[in-house]
C-alpha cells in the first residue's frame, strides 16, 4: 500500500514539474481550444442565433470548449508513457519499488491537476463571453474536471500500454479518440440531431461529460414540454441530471483506471 | 556471505533459450563480470535478477530476498545502470536524482547530502542544475552510476557500462568503479563484451549461448591456457629454435618469421633466457595471454565474431522477443 502511494507520488511529482518546466506545451495547450472557440464563435455566432432563449452560440460553445480541453489533454497524457518507454525513463520507474497501480494513479492524478489548472485559466474568457461565474460554480466545476480528466488519463494510460512508438498512439488518438470527441456534443446539441449521430452521441460516455459541464454552466433553464432541451443529454425521453452523467463518467473512469492498471501491469 | 545465488535460471524468448539454466553465487564485496559476445544472454539474466523479467525456470535471490516472490525488497537492495539511458533528459542532473530519492524512499534527512556527496564522486558537482540533455555520453552515464548509488544499494548493476563510450570516458568510468570498491562494502555485477574491462573484475564468468562456460578470476581463467607467450626472431632462427631445444628442453613453433613457444611464468624465465642464449636476437617479446585467448580456446569462436549468420538470426529473434515482452 505504501508503495501504492509512493508511486502515486513521486509521478504526479515528475509530471508537474514537466509541464512546468516545458513553456511551449502550456501554450500550446491553450492555443488549439481558443482557436476554435474564436474561429468557430465569429464564424457561426450569426447564422445560429440563440441555441435556447438567453444562450447564444459562443456561450453554448465556450463549455464545450472547457470538457474539449480537459478531454484531449488528459488522452494525451498517455503519450508519456510511450515517451518514457522510447527514451527508457519508464525503466527507471519499474525498476524502483513502487507500486504498479500507483504509477498509473499518479500519470492520471498528475493529468487530473493540469487538467483543473487549466480549465480555471480559460475562465478567464467568460465575462468577454458575456458568460456568468458563480464562485459557487467554480467550486462546482473542479471536482468535475477532475473526475473527467482521470477517467481520459486512464483511457490514454490503457491505449499507452500497447504502443511501443508515439506515432502509433497517436494514430490511436487520432483514429478513434478525436472522433469521440467530436460526436460527444462540444460543437453542437446532440439532442437535435439525425438519430444514427443521436445514437453514437449518447452511446459515447464522453458525451455526459461534455454535458454535465455544458449543464453546469447553462442549465437551470425550464424548456417547453415537447421540446428537446438542447443543454442537457436525454437518454430515452430522460434529461440527465449534473449527478447522473457524473457517475456515468466516474464509471466509465474506474473502469478505465483498473484496465489500464491491469494491462500496465501485465507486461512482462 | 553470498549476496546473489542463482540456480538453474533459465529465461525462453519463443524456442530460443536466451538463458539456460545458468547458476552461480556472488560474495558480498566482489566486483562479478559477466562476459560474453552480444546476444549471449548477459542482458536478459540481469533484467531477471534485477526483477524486470520472470524467469522461466530456475530460482535466485538477490541480499537475501528471491526475485520472484520478494520483488520489491529486492528492488530496494539493488541499483541498476541500464544499458541505455534512462535518465529523464528534460530535467537537471539534480532533479533526476531528487525523484529517484523520492522513489526509494530516501530519508530526509540524508537526501540532499548524498546528493552532493555523489554528485561530487562522479565529478558532476557544476554540472548539478544543467538539463540532462545537454550531457555527453560519459557524463549522463557517471550520472547513472550516482543515481544508481543514491538509496545505498548492497548490489550495484552495471550493464554495458562503457559501451559506446570512447576510450579516454571509458578509463573515467572505471576509475569511478574503482573508487566505489574502497568506499562501500558493495557488490557490483556487470556485464561487459570488453575484454580488457573484464580483467578489472575479481571473477568473471564466461557466458555464451545462455550458458555459462567458466567461471574463475581472470588470472587464473588465463594460467589454466599454459602460462604465458614468448615470442622471439633472430638472425638465423633454425640455429635458435635448436639451441631452445637444447638448452631449455622447450618445443618452440615457427610462425610467421618468429618463434613462439609457451613458458609458466615469462617474466622469470627472459632473464635466463637473455643471460646465456648464443645465436644473435633481432627482437624478443613476452605476453600473458588474454581473455580473448580463453575465449577463443573455450568456444573455437572469437568473442567479436557478431557478424556470423546464425548469431544474427537468434539476435533478431531475441529482440522481437524482448520487444513482445519488454515494457
Amino acid at each position: 500500500m505504501e508503495e501504492v502511494l509512493r508511486g502515486t507520488w513521486v509521478v504526479w511529482y515528475r509530471e508537474l514539474i514537466r509541464f512546468v518546466q516545458e513553456r511551449s506545451r502550456m501554450f500550446s495547450s491553450f492555443a488549439m481550444p481558443l482557436l476554435f472557440l474564436v474561429i468557430f464563435g465569429a464564424g457561426f455566432n450569426r447564422i445560429i442565433g440563440a441555441i435556447t432563449p438567453g444562450v447564444n452560440f459562443v456561450q453554448f460553445l465556450f463549455p464545450g470548449i472547457i470538457a474539449m480541453n480537459t478531454l484531449t489533454n488528459s488522452v494525451m497524457s498517455g503519450l508519456s508513457v510511450v515517451w518514457d518507454r522510447e527514451f527508457g525513463f519508464l525503466k527507471e520507474i519499474l525498476v524502483a519499488p513502487l507500486g504498479r497501480s500507483g504509477i498509473v494513479l499518479g500519470k492520471a492524478l498528475g493529468s487530473a491537476t493540469i487538467a483543473v489548472a487549466q480549465g480555471i485559466i480559460m475562465l478567464a474568457l467568460a465575462p468577454m463571453l458575456g458568460v456568468s461565474l458563480t464562485p459557487m460554480l467554480v467550486l462546482k466545476l473542479i471536482p468535475m474536471l477532475a473526475v473527467l480528466s482521470i477517467s481520459l488519463s486512464g483511457l490514454g494510460v490503457l491505449i499507452a500500454s500497447r504502443m511501443r512508438s508515439q506515432q502509433g498512439f497517436q494514430i490511436i488518438v487520432q483514429a478513434i479518440i478525436f472522433p469521440l470527441i467530436f460526436v460527444s456534443g462540444v460543437f453542437f446539441p446532440v439532442n437535435n440531431v439525425p438519430t444514427w449521430l443521436a445514437v453514437i452521441s449518447k452511446l459515447n460516455p464522453l458525451t455526459y461529460g461534455v454535458g454535465a459541464i455544458r449543464d453546469l454552466f447553462l442549465g437551470g433553464g425550464a424548456m417547453p414540454v415537447g421540446v428537446a432541451n438542447p443543454i442537457g443529454v436525454t437518454v430515452l425521453g430522460h434529461t440527465m441530471s449534473i449527478k447522473e452523467d457524473m457517475l456515468i463518467v466516474a464509471v466509465f473512469g474506474a473502469i478505465m483506471l483498473a484496465v489500464a492498471v491491469w494491462a500496465f501491469n501485465k507486461q512482462d | 556471505m553470498n549476496v546473489i545465488e542463482v540456480e538453474e535460471l533459465t529465461r525462453n524468448f519463443g524456442r530460443l533459450a536466451a538463458v539456460d539454466k545458468v547458476s552461480f553465487n556472488v560474495p558480498e564485496g566482489e566486483i562479478f563480470g559477466f562476459l560474453g559476445p552480444n546476444g549471449a544472454g548477459k542482458t536478459t539474466t540481469m533484467n531477471m535478477l534485477c526483477t524486470l523479467l520472470r524467469p522461466h525456470g530456475g530460482r535466485a535471490t538477490v541480499g537475501g530476498y528471491d526475485i520472484v516472490k520478494q520483488r520489491s525488497e529486492v528492488r530496494c537492495a539493488i541499483g541498476m545502470v541500464f544499458q541505455d539511458p534512462t535518465l529523464d533528459e528534460y530535467l537537471t542532473a539534480e532533479q533526476n536524482l531528487r525523484f529517484h530519492a523520492y522513489a526509494y524512499n530516501v530519508p530526509r534527512e540524508v537526501r540532499e547530502k548524498r546528493i552532493g556527496e555523489l554528485l561530487d564522486l562522479v565529478d558532476l558537482s557544476d554540472r548539478r542544475k544543467s538539463k540532462v540533455r545537454t550531457f555527453s555520453g560519459g557524463m549522463k552515464r557517471r550520472l547513472e552510476i550516482a543515481r544508481g548509488l543514491l538509496h545505498s544499494p548492497r548490489v550495484l548493476f552495471l550493464d554495458e557500462p562503457t559501451l559506446g563510450l570512447d576510450p579516454q570516458t571509458r578509463r573515467h568510468i572505471w576509475d569511478h568503479i574503482m573508487a566505489l570498491r574502497e568506499q562501500h562494502t558493495l557488490t557490483i555485477f556487470m556485464t561487459t563484451h570488453y575484454m580488457d574491462e573484464s580483467e578489472n573484475c575479481d571473477r568473471i564468468s564466461i557466458i555464451d549461448r545462455g550458458r555459462i562456460i567458466a567461471l574463475d578470476t581472470p588470472g587464473k581463467l588465463k594460467d589454466a591456457l599454459g602460462g604465458d607467450v614468448v615470442t622471439l626472431k633472430a638472425e638465423d632462427n633454425d640455429a635458435a629454435a635448436r639451441e631452445l631445444k637444447e638448452k631449455f628442453g622447450l618445443s618452440p613453433a615457427l610462425q610467421n618469421g618468429n618463434i613462439t613457444f609457451s613458458v609458466p611464468q615469462g617474466d622469470k624465465f627472459l632473464p635466463k633466457l637473455v643471460g646465456n642464449f648464443d645465436s644473435p636476437l633481432v627482437s624478443l617479446g613476452v605476453r600473458r595471454p588474454t581473455l580473448d585467448d580463453v575465449f577463443l580456446k573455450l568456444t573455437g569462436r572469437a568473442i567479436r565474431e557478431e557478424g556470423e549468420a546464425g548469431l544474427k538470426e537468434q539476435m533478431k529473434g531475441m529482440m522481437r522477443g524482448m520487444r513482445g515482452h519488454g515494457r
